[in-house]
């Protein structure tokens, strides 16, 4: 980008010494330039991720696109991450910062439990990642999780970011296309659900982020996470999901243009 | 041998560290604690030498809470004991912060022997010359525990011990006479075992309860311990004049 120094913004320095300069991006609205800089470095939380507690467990759910900008890297990224037999956590942001901190809050749960010789709760572990993640805060880091987990007080769902922010909740839905999960999500949601109603709940929920958020896609995963820990229930692609919940009928006019053809 | 208990971090040729066991001597010298755990009760019990007439006893209190859950007492000097004691403290509520759980006994009792090893390797620093005694009950699960440290940095779950001033003989009675107990009984093996060598009086112990309902550490009043220790001597008295036996009674 070409730029121009400082030295030579006659205007603003006549009659002044020149002063050491150094490179100016050449545009007059330097302030929005520098949150554009931040924009296109930030990558975008470009996912549908979703996780609640019920009477059975905690459910959690997820897309499977990665997408930079409007390209589609892949349809097949494993966005919920097995932290250990008993806990999960999915991913929402960056997948190198998503993948590497789970793995090392994996690390540290398990140093806790053979230190401990018990396992660490849902709130400690969730803990430890946001307080990892704040001191890393104002760094570029991009995390947008949700850590899910049964421990010795029952289900357990919390919801970490990259600001160091940490809440605990019943639902949770992250992502570009949580509006729309949330809708589905929030709307067929009771405590008192089967595992078999509270899986299709989330698998709908997915499948109707993925068919309006651009960035939302590919396989939507389920998990559930029981008293002896978690289980993938499905993941099924959400193109075939789309025909499952919308047959297409054929129109009593297509059918005769079809039979008039032949 | 002289040449090897300068430092704390010069082993002797047979494998000695000097500095360790004299601290351990500073433990011998100090005063008498007793731990004992039941069912549902855990009891701290520790030998007052008199108090001066003019000292506020509060501001000398022997036995210790390191959170709401925890006790301890401690045999050797005071001061060490204190620095310890905050240190502990101060862990039991960082343990909370992070982990969003109260520590367990065992993780206190760990912190601690950790600080104590880590003066025995350590320039320019001396042990710290106690042993304690650390009590108390796990969060969710409720279970007693006692744990016992010493200057060395080792520790190890007891149903229950002693330290300090004839430790050994007050375990010795411990071994004969403990069984499984609850409630007051606990509280009574305890003082009967301190009893065995500090004069008798409340004046002369102090005790601290913890239970399983309750939770929190209480102190006994001078009263009841008083009660309770004529209570004791009550029962030596029978028991004596059974042993004598019926030939004596008319």
């Amino acid at each position: 980008m070409p730029m121009i120094g400082f030295g030579s913004n006659s205007e603003m320095l006549d009659g002044f010494s020149s002063v050491p300069s150094f490179d100016l991006p050449r545009t007059t609205d330097f302030d929005g330039f520098q949150k554009e800089a931040v924009q296109m470095v930030k990558p975008a939380k470009g996912t549908t991720t979703l996780a609640f507690i019920f009477k059975g467990g905690v459910m959690v759910a997820a897309d499977s696109r990665a997408s930079m900008g409007g390209y589609i890297s892949s349809q097949s990224v494993k966005k919920i991450i097995e932290i250990n037999p008993y806990m999960l956590g999915t991913m929402a942001g960056g997948a190198a910062d998503c993948q590497f901190w789970h793995r090392n809050l994996g690390i540290k749960c398990r140093l806790h439990e053979l230190a401990n010789k018990r396992r660490i709760s849902v709130s400690g572990a969730s803990k430890l990642l946001a307080n990892m993640l704040y001191s890393y805060r104002g760094m570029g880091l991009s995390v947008g999780t949700m850590i899910a987990g049964w421990d010795e007080t029952g289900p357990g769902l919390y919801y970490v970011d990259n600001e160091g922010g940490r809440l605990k909740g019943d639902r949770f839905s992250v992502g570009s296309g949580s509006p729309y999960a949330y809708g589905v999500l929030d709307s067929g949601y009771k405590f008192d659900m089967s595992v078999e109603e509270a899986s299709e709940l989330a698998r709908r929920s997915i499948y109707h982020a993925t068919f309006r958020d651009g960035a939302s896609g590919g396989v939507a995963s389920v998990y559930h996470v029981g008293p002896k820990g978690w289980t993938k229930l499905s993941g099924d692609d959400v193109g075939e999901l789309h025909y499952h919940y919308y047959p297409v009928a054929p129109a009593t006019a297509e059918h005769e243009m079809v039979e008039a053809a032949e | 041998m002289a040449r090897y208990d300068r430092a704390i971090t010069v082993f002797s040729p047979d494998g000695h560290l000097f500095q360790v066991e004299y601290a351990l001597e500073a433990v011998r010298k100090g005063n008498a604690a007793v731990g004992v755990r039941g069912a549902d009760t855990v009891v701290l019990a520790v030998e007052k030498k008199s108090t001066p007439k003019l000292q506020d006893s509060r501001s000398a209190r022997k036995i210790v809470s390191l959170d709401n859950h925890i006790a301890l007492a401690c045999a050797g000097l005071k001061a060490d004991a204190r620095v310890l004691i905050n240190k502990a403290r101060i862990e039991c509520q960082s343990h909370r912060l992070t982990l969003e759980d109260p520590v367990t006994v065992e993780y206190i009792t760990r912190y601690i022997a950790g600080l104590q090893q880590k003066y025995t390797q350590s320039g320019g620093v001396r042990p710290f010359g106690l042993s304690t005694l650390i009590v108390g009950f796990d969060p969710y699960t409720r279970i007693p525990y006692l744990y016992q440290t010493d200057p060395s940095g080792t520790f190890s779950a007891w149903k229950a011990n002693a330290t300090g001033r004839n430790s050994n003989s007050i375990r010795e009675f411990l071994e004969k006479n403990y069984k499984e107990s609850s409630g007051p009984e606990t509280v009574k093996l305890a003082i009967r075992a301190l009893l065995e060598v500090v004069e008798s009086g409340g004046k002369n112990i102090e005790v601290a309860v913890m239970t399983r309902e309750e939770g929190g550490l209480r102190q006994l009043e001078e009263a009841e311990i008083d009660a309770i220790v004529a209570e004791i001597e009550a029962e030596k008295a029978a028991a004596e004049a059974a042993k004598k036996g019926p030939s004596k009674e008319t």
